[in-house]
């Protein structure tokens, strides 16, 4: 449970939100079943905790489940375009029925980075559909939910085939629609590149990650079977021999109990954080500023025609050129607003990119620790089990 | 290398047993590089169980290729065990080169000051104490014909080995010689071995192989015929009554054809054209010249002793099913006990081993899986060094190259750890072949003693028939002469078989007599070399484990900054 204050001071008990440093502190906790059979699904308890003018009091705790997550990161898919939406835990269809213990804590873990990082954001955190994720009671929450229609249905990957323009090049040409306006920024098409590449890399070391947790389980598990019969077979031995083979044999085990945890170290520690940054790249893909640059250019070419019509027009000194006088200052007036979201979004993803850096080093940098220190912690476990074993074996040998 | 003082054997391939793996490293070079963990084929015998009960068959045994100790960095073997090829240089640019490839260790346990007698070529520990050796090596195969016996011209090939042996024992005249034999010649070996050292431990030979011709002659299964052949040699070369053999003498310095019987049978001695059949207690009609009652010595075997097989079988069958209580049991009940103690121990060891095996292989994965991830990390430091726009990303970038060092390192750790715990632990399946061995040893005996009650059986069968003979011809006045002539044949026949069970009984308890200093020479072996197993897989365990952690702790401090503040 990670609860990060605004400012990072932590403070508590806000009585004068005047006086205090603006906060807002959000957990995810107490995961619990409902439903039954196919219907099941994880319940979790959301608590905000802050100071901020907009929420309703001071402390609100709501009950949501994973489809409300998905609404909130839809939501706010639409309304911020150019920022690099927080990931979510995937949607799983099989997992889910089985709702393991580890699934469910590794979920509601994730559920919590999610929330947490969209309320540290200080664009997102201004998000209304936030609040209303937050304070709203659950029928409001239903209500909303089942509101959305089409495009906040559709799964990122989606969003990324049409914003990339990677499907409707193909599908546009086939129609026979003229080649589609595409961005040609260099240094956009750079980045994008990086982030495809990017998630080819990661994945492989996500992939390597996790069976590198299931090694250590494997591993674990051997010398446990390992221990047990080498055990039996110093029962069957008796004397010094006998019992150098059972003391071997319960080292063994205890090794085989610390290699388990340490399984569980690397799970939570290391291969989720690996997993953690795969999301977030695919949730950049996802980003869209394509369709902004599109109504840009579209708007562009609409007011140029506007012009000739209107030059036209006042050539033959026409009744209509009033109006279309007014048509051609709204369309300016459009264009240049699109012309400033096109660059807004821009800028934001610009920005969006260095805090992306910047964060994903820092994330990564605690992870690679926590995966050595863990390294560290069982291989020096390891040794002095054995070295122990060790006088007591020689002084046997002799015996 | 393993800190054998063998002045003048420079040559790895003399190193005991447990050099003996590390030999194979230096001996075979073309296993160097073919030789992979991934790699099934080299983990599996190509050998068949052909003898079950000569031969056990682990996989735990020889095929492991070892050469990978030795492999230096400029044959980065993450890329050789995981996926195709990659370039190995651009990587290993960015990686350093280790600085433990070169280490003097290889093992951890470099205490091999005492025993570690078990069933290397060296019985000695230190040169001064024993100065007695014999040591065997087999080396190159090449094909030759057959021309004898092969009805299709130029069709019948076989493999023949190098043996080459140095020894100072008196009996071998010269200290270093060659022979060429073929496998048959050591199936021919072991069993005159079988034969003339009946109750000793004698270790087992290699297996026949059921396989076509064509296998005959690929070059793995010749390369593991060559080392099962040179690990049962060193073997034989290594138990104190054995390595003093005549039959093996012969085997390892008369030049030219083999010049030991092999096994008879009617059949091959019908070739011979002398069929003499011993007349082992035919019973009925007796040439006592022609029996040798010194035959009894040896075990009923083949085509000319089928009348006693019969004969023994029925006694068998006699003493399980007949109630009566068999002339002579076994009575000693220290060795039963020490026979069931047996059975448990080789039941456990085998559970054992097979977990031995299991370990192994979870060991391999670890190493296998480590490499990879370090490898993939090293595709992302690269791409991100080159990708980099922000310092954030450098940082990043050496932060996960100091990772994936690190993965690669321990991921080599884990595999010189692994094969040295195959070495160790190896021996806990050569123990299994030694308990076959033990048993045969047993199966000697148990033969023996079935014979003396055959012979007892027979013994008591002639007495009663002549009693009856003798009481009916003492009825006619002055004798039936046929009846007294048949008296005198049973006596004589009599005599001959008390002989053959007095010969048969002195056998018997030399038998057991050699079952007991056997067991009593194994018990000390087996001590030595179990507490050698476990201290050499406990210290290398420790020494490992203590080396990785050197090298994940500097990644952790040097990645201390990240900690986070809250844990």
């Amino acid at each position: 449970m990670q609860q990060r204050s605004l400012n990072g001071g932590g403070l508590q008990s806000p009585r004068s939100p005047s006086s205090q440093p603006p906060f807002l502190l959000v957990s995810v906790t107490d995961p619990a079943k409902m439903g039954n059979g196919v219907q099941a699904y994880i319940s979790y308890k959301v608590i905000t905790k802050t100071n901020l003018p907009e929420y309703q009091g001071s402390e609100k705790i709501v009950i949501r489940r994973y489809t409300d997550f998905v609404w909130l990161r839809d939501r706010l898919f639409e309304k911020y375009k150019g920022i690099f939406i927080p990931p979510l835990p995937e949607k799983s269809t099989v997992e889910k029925f089985r709702f393991s213990a580890e699934f469910i804590e590794m979920r509601r873990q994730a559920l919590d980075t999610f929330v947490n990082r969209i309320a540290l954001h200080h664009e997102l955190q201004q998000s209304e559909d936030l609040r209303t994720f937050l304070q709203a009671d659950e029928q409001t929450m239903e209500r909303a939910r089942s509101q959305d229609t089409g495009i906040f249905k559709k799964k990122p990957s989606d969003l990324m085939q049409i914003f990339w323009g990677v499907q409707s090049k193909v599908t546009d040409v086939v129609l026979g629609k003229e080649k589609p306006v595409e961005e040609s920024n260099p240094e956009y098409e750079k980045f994008k590149k990086y982030i495809f590449e990017l998630e080819d890399h990661l994945a492989e070391a996500q992939k390597h990650a996790y069976r590198l947790v299931k090694r250590h389980r494997e591993l674990g598990q051997s010398l446990a079977d390992f221990g047990k019969a080498i055990k039996l077979l110093g029962s069957c031995e008796g004397d010094a021999l006998g019992t150098a083979f059972s003391e071997l044999g319960a080292k063994s085990e205890i090794l085989s109990i610390k290699l388990q945890r340490e399984a569980q170290n690397l799970l939570m520690n290391f291969e989720e954080p690996l997993k953690d940054y795969v999301r977030a790249v695919q949730s950049i893909k996802a980003t869209e500023r394509a369709n902004a640059f599109r109504q840009q250019c579209e708007l562009a070419e609409t007011i140029k025609l506007k012009e000739i019509d209107l030059n036209k027009m006042r050539i033959i000194r026409s009744e209509k050129m009033l109006d279309a006088e007014h048509e051609y200052e709204e369309l300016k007036a459009d264009g240049q607003e699109a012309t400033r979201r096109f660059e807004t979004i821009v800028r934001l993803m610009n920005e969006e990119i260095v805090r992306f850096q910047d964060q994903k080093t820092q994330d990564m940098g605690r992870a690679f620790h926590e995966f050595a220190k863990g390294q560290a912690r069982l291989a020096n476990a390891i040794a002095d089990a054995w070295r122990t074993l060790l006088p007591k074996l020689d002084s046997l040998s002799v015996s | 290398m393993m800190g054998f003082e063998n002045q003048g054997f420079e040559e790895a391939q003399l190193h005991a047993s447990h050099g003996e793996m590390e030999s194979l490293v230096l001996d075979d070079d073309d296993n160097n590089n073919s030789g992979n963990d991934n790699n099934p084929s080299s983990r599996s015998n190509g050998i068949t169980n052909g003898d079950v009960s000569q031969h056990y068959n682990h996989p735990l045994s020889s095929s492991l290729p070892f050469a990978e100790i030795l492999t230096t960095d400029d044959d980065d073997p993450l890329l050789s065990s995981s996926s195709p090829h990659q370039n190995p240089n651009s990587f290993n640019s960015l990686l350093e080169p280790p600085s433990y490839a070169d280490a003097s260790f290889r093992s951890f346990d470099g205490d091999h000051g005492k025993q570690i007698n078990g069933h290397g070529a060296v019985s000695t520990s230190s040169p001064t104490a024993d100065s007695v050796y014999l040591k065997v090596s087999v080396t190159d195969p090449q094909k030759e014909q057959d021309l004898n016996n092969s009805l299709v011209p130029g069709g019948n090939t076989f493999v023949t080995y190098l043996i080459t042996t140095w020894t100072n024992l008196p009996e071998f005249n010269g200290t270093e010689f060659s022979v060429r034999r073929r496998f048959r010649d050591v199936v021919t070996l072991s069993d005159r071995l079988s034969d003339s050292y009946r109750g000793y431990f004698i270790p087992l030979r290699p297996d026949k192989s059921v396989v076509e011709s064509q296998v005959m002659q690929k070059q793995e299964f010749v390369e593991q015929r060559r080392m099962g052949l040179e690990k049962y040699l060193r073997k034989l070369a290594a138990h104190p009554v054995i390595r003093r053999s005549e039959e093996l003498r012969v085997f390892l310095q008369v030049q030219g054809k083999l010049p030991l019987m092999k096994t008879t049978d009617v059949a091959s001695r019908m070739l011979d054209g002398a069929v003499k059949l011993p007349k082992q207690l035919f019973g009925e009609s007796v040439v006592s010249a022609a029996v040798d009652p010194n035959d009894v010595s040896h075990p009923a075997k083949g085509g000319r002793d089928l009348l006693r097989i019969f004969k023994e079988l029925r006694q068998s069958v006699a003493n399980d099913w007949g109630g009566a209580k068999p002339p002579v049991v076994e009575e000693d009940k220290e060795f039963l006990d020490k026979k069931k103690k047996m059975q448990d121990f080789e039941q456990e060891l085998s559970n054992v081993s097979q977990q031995a095996e299991s370990l192994v292989k979870a060991q391999q994965d670890m190493g296998e899986t480590l490499g990879q991830l370090g490898l993939a990390f090293v595709k992302l430091t690269k791409f991100e060094m080159e990708e980099a726009i922000f310092n954030s990303q450098k940082v990043r970038a050496a932060d996960m190259k100091n990772v994936a060092t690190s993965a690669v390192k321990a991921s080599r750790l884990y595999r010189e750890l692994n094969a040295q715990t195959v070495r160790h632990l190896d021996k806990l399946h050569e123990y299994l072949g030694v308990i076959l061995a033990v048993n045969n040893a047993y199966s000697d005996r148990s033969n023996a003693l079935l014979t003396v009650q055959t012979l007892l059986s027979e013994l008591a069968n002639l007495n009663s028939r002549i009693e009856k003979l003798e009481a009916a011809a003492s009825k006619i006045f002055g004798g039936d002469r046929s009846r007294v002539r048949k008296i005198e044949e049973l006596k004589e026949t009599m005599r001959v078989t008390d002989e053959a069970k007095n010969c048969a009984v002195r056998e018997y308890e030399r038998i057991k007599e050699n079952n007991m200093n056997e067991l009593e020479r194994l018990d000390k072996e087996r001590h030595d070399d179990f507490f050698g197993m476990l201290k050499g897989f406990v210290v290398n365990q420790a020494g490992y484990a203590e080396k990785m952690a050197s090298v994940w702790e500097s990644v952790a401090n040097e990645t201390s900054g990240y900690a986070a503040k809250n844990s």
